[in-house]
């Protein structure tokens, strides 16, 4: 006869749940406004996620001030994990969605905010996200992977043009193909280990000394191929500039941030106890994969002939620079991964929002794309203000000191000198110097060049005051990011070093 | 507000840029003339609060910027800075001064007082990042200034000026994050500060790996042979205000970043590597010359005659003994006076035939006598004539050279004659001789607006030349305690044998002030 299994309520900790229940919270309760009573402006779901993004925001805040006083805190058997990253990374989310968000409130009208369900679908990828980085649960990885993901796919489709249909399917394409990667690692790492667990899984094969090193070795293969994917890593990125191109800028640059910095994190979770254990040719794999993303990508950007690419590739680039930290695998690097996703995301969120702006909905005759180069020619003299600022986002991208990116690319690089990989920083030290060019070249169409009749009235057209309120932020925080990098690293590398990375 | 005074210095003229947002076109100048103005007194007022027999830092400032990487804002000043940074100042004012440019002319004086603010920073900075930000954004003024004010090839020579000075400084970061990393190897903390890099001894073949990281973003600022392809493009396609800063100052970065970082920091390795950079000096000298020489177009003339004469200066500054290093700080000041006058003057002649080639001229001295005997004066200072500015930082900073090698000094000292020739035929081409071009009969002579610019670096180059003490004697004290650091942390015998000991010499002097 089996005991009767008591599970008291306090043990399961449902607060661990907390953040991603408000932002399903958010989602359900959008979907009932709309069953109660339909037509409702966009202005009010943009409100209402708002609203929920700042009250998941808040309790992050808390369980940040929880952990740095208690330490992690675990929950439903351990499957739930609120260590220091976690909580980090919600926060990164979190803040990046709600600049996100308000992009919404565009002068020109466009498809997909006219359904209360694009917003609906937001907030449950955001609880998708969060679910992710909030745990080393293999299983539970992979639903908070395929919720945020198959949101995502939706909300690309819902732009509503041909392009977007194209990036949609592509993206969930690639994204099946990743999330089987995904599976089949799990399931060669369970059969292994007999854990999904990634910390039960690092003891077990401590334990017996890597004794099934072929089958690691497969397993790795697979979820390489599968972060690959989902980080972009060349040769995994080929999917990045179309579904970037179909997707409205405004998306396509939260997609350069956010999504990402959730792969970061399960990345850091899984490949840093193999690193540190001395599996010889993960590194090497890392180390060829991480270099050739940077500077493969940095030499596609230079061709493009439309910035919104030019954008997509400087971001796998970029993807590919941020993936040296988990490499070195230091508590600095782990570090410098998180200060330099904070000020890239302000950055990068504030190019494609200044895309956003000058967004047209019909393409001139002769006009490629969405935002070639000559779009932008000679902007200085009719839109002096807006030129400055997009010539002040390239700098920034570019690690011109004293903005933004400068201070995360020095303490990477700082990073990689002390973590003893000398060529590597050298190589992204160069990578920078290519890099230079091709951000370079918008500011030379900017300011050098002379204006293009047609384009002008384009500017701005798609602005409205709380578009302009995003750039302003984005602006503020990338010429001021001096004064913000020393608080950042004493938050980041407490929570680093507690969290035990 | 002394206390301050090296903060205000360097952000005073961002700030009125700033507010030069909100000045009308049509005022613009008067507004640019006067920030100028008084940044330039602020600046001489620098140099009389300035004590000259003090040979370390004045003036120094500091607050923590991001504390848990080290690094800080740090400020100060010596003998060495000091009067680049009133050239600085001084320049910005002539150019802004004997502005002849009428296009956009509102940006580009907030370009230039943006620009002004960068030059006095990289030369105040004591702390390597803060050095490095305002290295790098000096940079994106000058790129600007090049690419939309320039000729008809601006675009090609702006990026190509930006991306090798930025890769090399990339290099030269990579170099910057190590010596903190040993510096936190050694004491436990992150520092950046150059000061305390200063008290750091480095094993040699470190120093020799550093040395060349920061070689590289050096050498491509100077520029050295066999990176000084930027610089004739640059200057070949800027706008005479573009070439007047960046011969006058932007490249006096790279030698002072020499003197400041890669010589008391790595003492072995600048031994290590004295003749190296001293052939390459000699390459420069020699080789630059004879390009010179070949020249149609008058401002590559200049243009290439300037790395010529930064060759001098880096054979100098590699001399590695008190008289080298002090010519070459002093020929620092003066080939930015003699260059920027010729450069301006250039500029005279481009404004009213719109060619700069010598063909095209022929004569002139008939037609612009006043315009004809500033030239002649300054060609002769960039010749080196004595009694003339840089034939004080020419002639020590050979000497100093002397004591090191006798063959290379010798064969520099050729360049001199070399230097001549073409700078005598150049002359001869575009001054002496009959008018031939019609077109050129009737040019007006120098105007007011710009004798207001020439006439002051006539002064100034005679002055320092019969008389160079007051600028030479800072430069001096500074310059020895520069040295004395380096004799005492060299550690391989021929370091210590070729960096001269000067603690019992400079007791002596002590002394005999003390009497």
């Amino acid at each position: 006869m089996l005991d009767s299994i008591h599970i008291s309520m306090a043990s399961l900790n449902i607060a661990t749940l907390a953040p991603m229940l408000i932002a399903t919270v958010g989602a359900l309760v959008i979907l009932m406004i709309d069953l109660l009573k339909g037509g409702l402006n966009k202005s009010l779901y943009i409100m209402v996620s708002l609203l929920f993004l700042l009250l998941d925001l808040g309790s992050l805040v808390d369980f940040g001030g929880v952990f740095l006083k208690n330490g992690t805190v675990l929950g439903f058997f351990d499957v739930m994990l609120m260590d220091g990253i976690a909580i980090m990374a919600q926060i990164i989310i979190v803040v990046g969605s709600m600049l996100f968000i308000p992009l919404a409130l565009t002068s020109k009208r466009f498809h997909e905010y006219n359904y209360p369900e694009y917003f609906a679908l937001f907030l449950f990828m955001i609880a998708g996200f969060q679910f992710m980085v909030a745990t080393d649960n293999l299983i539970l990885i992979f639903v908070g992977l395929e919720t945020a993901s198959l949101a995502l796919y939706t909300l690309i489709a819902l732009h509503n043009r041909s392009k977007s249909f194209e990036a949609a399917v592509k993206y969930f394409t690639m994204g099946a193909l990743a999330a089987g990667f995904f599976a089949f690692g799990s399931m060669i790492f369970y059969a292994i280990s007999g854990s999904v667990e990634i910390n039960q899984i690092a003891t077990v094969l401590a334990q017996d000394h890597y004794s099934n090193i072929g089958y690691v070795l497969v397993a790795v293969s697979f979820m390489i191929a599968a972060f690959g994917f989902k980080l972009s890593m060349v040769p995994f990125h080929t999917w990045t500039p179309d579904v970037y191109e179909g997707s409205s800028a405004a998306l396509a640059g939260y997609m350069s941030i956010v999504p990402k910095i959730a792969g970061f994190v399960v990345a850091m979770r899984l490949f840093e106890f193999l690193v540190h254990s001395g599996v010889v040719w993960l590194q090497v794999i890392l180390y060829i994969g991480v270099v050739v993303t940077m500077t493969a990508s940095n030499i596609w950007a230079l061709v493009q002939s439309d910035v919104k690419r030019m954008l997509a590739y400087s971001s796998i680039s970029h993807a590919g620079f941020v993936m040296a930290a988990i490499l070195i695998g230091t508590t600095q690097s782990n570090t410098g991964l998180f200060l330099y996703w904070t000020l890239f995301s302000f950055t990068n969120l504030g190019a494609f929002t200044m895309l956003w702006v000058n967004r047209q909905k019909n393409l001139l005759p002769g006009q490629s794309s969405d935002h070639p180069y000559e779009k932008f020619s000679g902007m200085v003299k009719t839109m002096p203000m807006g030129a400055v600022m997009m010539g002040l986002f390239m700098l920034s991208l570019a690690g011109v000191p004293p903005f933004g990116l400068f201070w995360g690319k020095l303490y990477m690089i700082g990073a990689a000198v002390s973590g003893g990989y000398t060529v590597l920083a050298l190589i992204m030290a160069l990578n920078s110097a290519i890099a230079g060019y091709y951000y370079l070249k918008l500011i030379v169409y900017m300011f050098m060049k002379e204006p293009m009749v047609g384009y002008e009235k384009f500017y701005f057209m798609n602005a409205s005051h709380s578009l302009k309120t995003i750039i302003g932020i984005a602006v503020v925080g990338t010429i001021f990011s001096v004064l913000a990098v020393n608080p950042l690293l004493v938050v980041i590398t407490q929570f680093v070093y507690n969290s035990g990375y | 507000m002394l206390d301050h005074i090296l903060s205000i210095l360097i952000f005073f003229p961002a700030l009125a840029a700033m507010l030069g947002f909100v000045v009308t076109k049509d005022s613009m100048r008067a507004y640019g003339i006067a920030v100028a103005f008084v940044e330039f007194v602020l600046s001489l007022w620098l140099w009389y609060a300035y004590d000259p027999m003090i040979s370390g830092m004045q003036f120094m400032e500091s607050a923590p910027l991001i504390k848990s990487f080290g690094i800080s804002y740090l400020l100060g000043i010596d003998g060495i800075s000091l009067f680049i940074i009133i050239l600085s100042t001084f320049f910005t004012l002539l150019g802004i001064a004997s502005l002849t440019e009428t296009r956009h002319v509102k940006n580009l004086i907030i370009t230039l007082l943006f620009l002004e603010m960068t030059m006095v920073g990289v030369f105040a900075a004591l702390d390597a990042i803060v050095f490095y930000v305002f290295w790098e954004l000096s940079l994106v003024p000058m790129l600007y200034i090049i690419g939309a004010w320039g000729g008809a090839l601006r675009i090609y020579a702006s990026v190509k000026f930006f991306l090798y000075t930025f890769t090399g400084s990339l290099v030269m970061l990579v170099g910057m994050l190590f010596m903190a990393y040993f510096y936190y190897q050694a004491t436990g903390q992150w520092s950046f500060s150059i000061l305390e890099w200063y008290r750091l001894i480095l094993p040699e073949n470190f120093q020799l790996w550093l040395f060349a990281a920061f070689f590289i973003g050096f050498a491509i600022k100077v520029p050295m042979f066999p990176f000084h392809t930027w610089l004739p493009y640059a200057h070949g396609q800027a706008p005479t205000i573009g070439s007047v800063i960046l011969a006058a100052i932007l490249l006096k970065m790279g030698t002072y970043a020499f003197i400041r970082f890669s010589l008391p920091l790595f003492p072995d390795a600048s031994v290590y590597f004295m003749f190296p950079i001293a052939i390459i000096a000699i390459i420069m000298i020699i080789y630059t010359a004879m390009v010179a020489y070949a020249q149609e177009d008058i401002k590559q003339v200049v243009a290439y005659s300037s790395i010529s004469h930064m060759g001098i200066i880096i054979l100098g500054t590699f001399a590695l003994t008190v008289e080298g290093v002090s010519g070459s700080v002093f020929l620092m000041i003066g080939h930015g006076v003699v260059s920027g006058a010729l450069f301006l003057l250039v500029g005279v002649i481009y404004d009213r035939r719109h060619t700069k080639l010598m063909s095209e001229f022929g004569g002139l001295a008939s037609v612009m006598p006043r315009y004809a005997t500033i030239f002649g004066i300054m060609m002769m200072a960039s010749v080196g004539l004595p009694l003339t500015i840089n034939f004080v930082g020419e002639f020590l900073s050979l000497l100093g050279f002397y004591k090191q090698s006798h063959m290379i000094t010798l064969t520099a000292g050729t360049a001199i004659i070399v230097g001549a020739i073409y700078m005598l035929s150049a002359y001869k081409k575009a001054f002496f001789g009959p008018v031939t071009n019609e077109e050129n009969r009737n040019l007006k002579d120098v105007n007011r607006t710009e004798m207001l610019g020439l006439i002051p670096l006539v002064i100034v180059a005679i002055w320092l030349g019969v008389y160079p003490k007051p600028v030479l004697e800072p430069i001096n004290n500074s310059v020895e305690s520069v040295i004395q650091l380096m004799h005492d942390k060299a550690q391989s015998q021929e370091a210590k044998a070729r960096i001269p000991n000067l603690s019992d010499v400079s007791g002596m002097n002590s002394m005999q002030e003390a009497h």
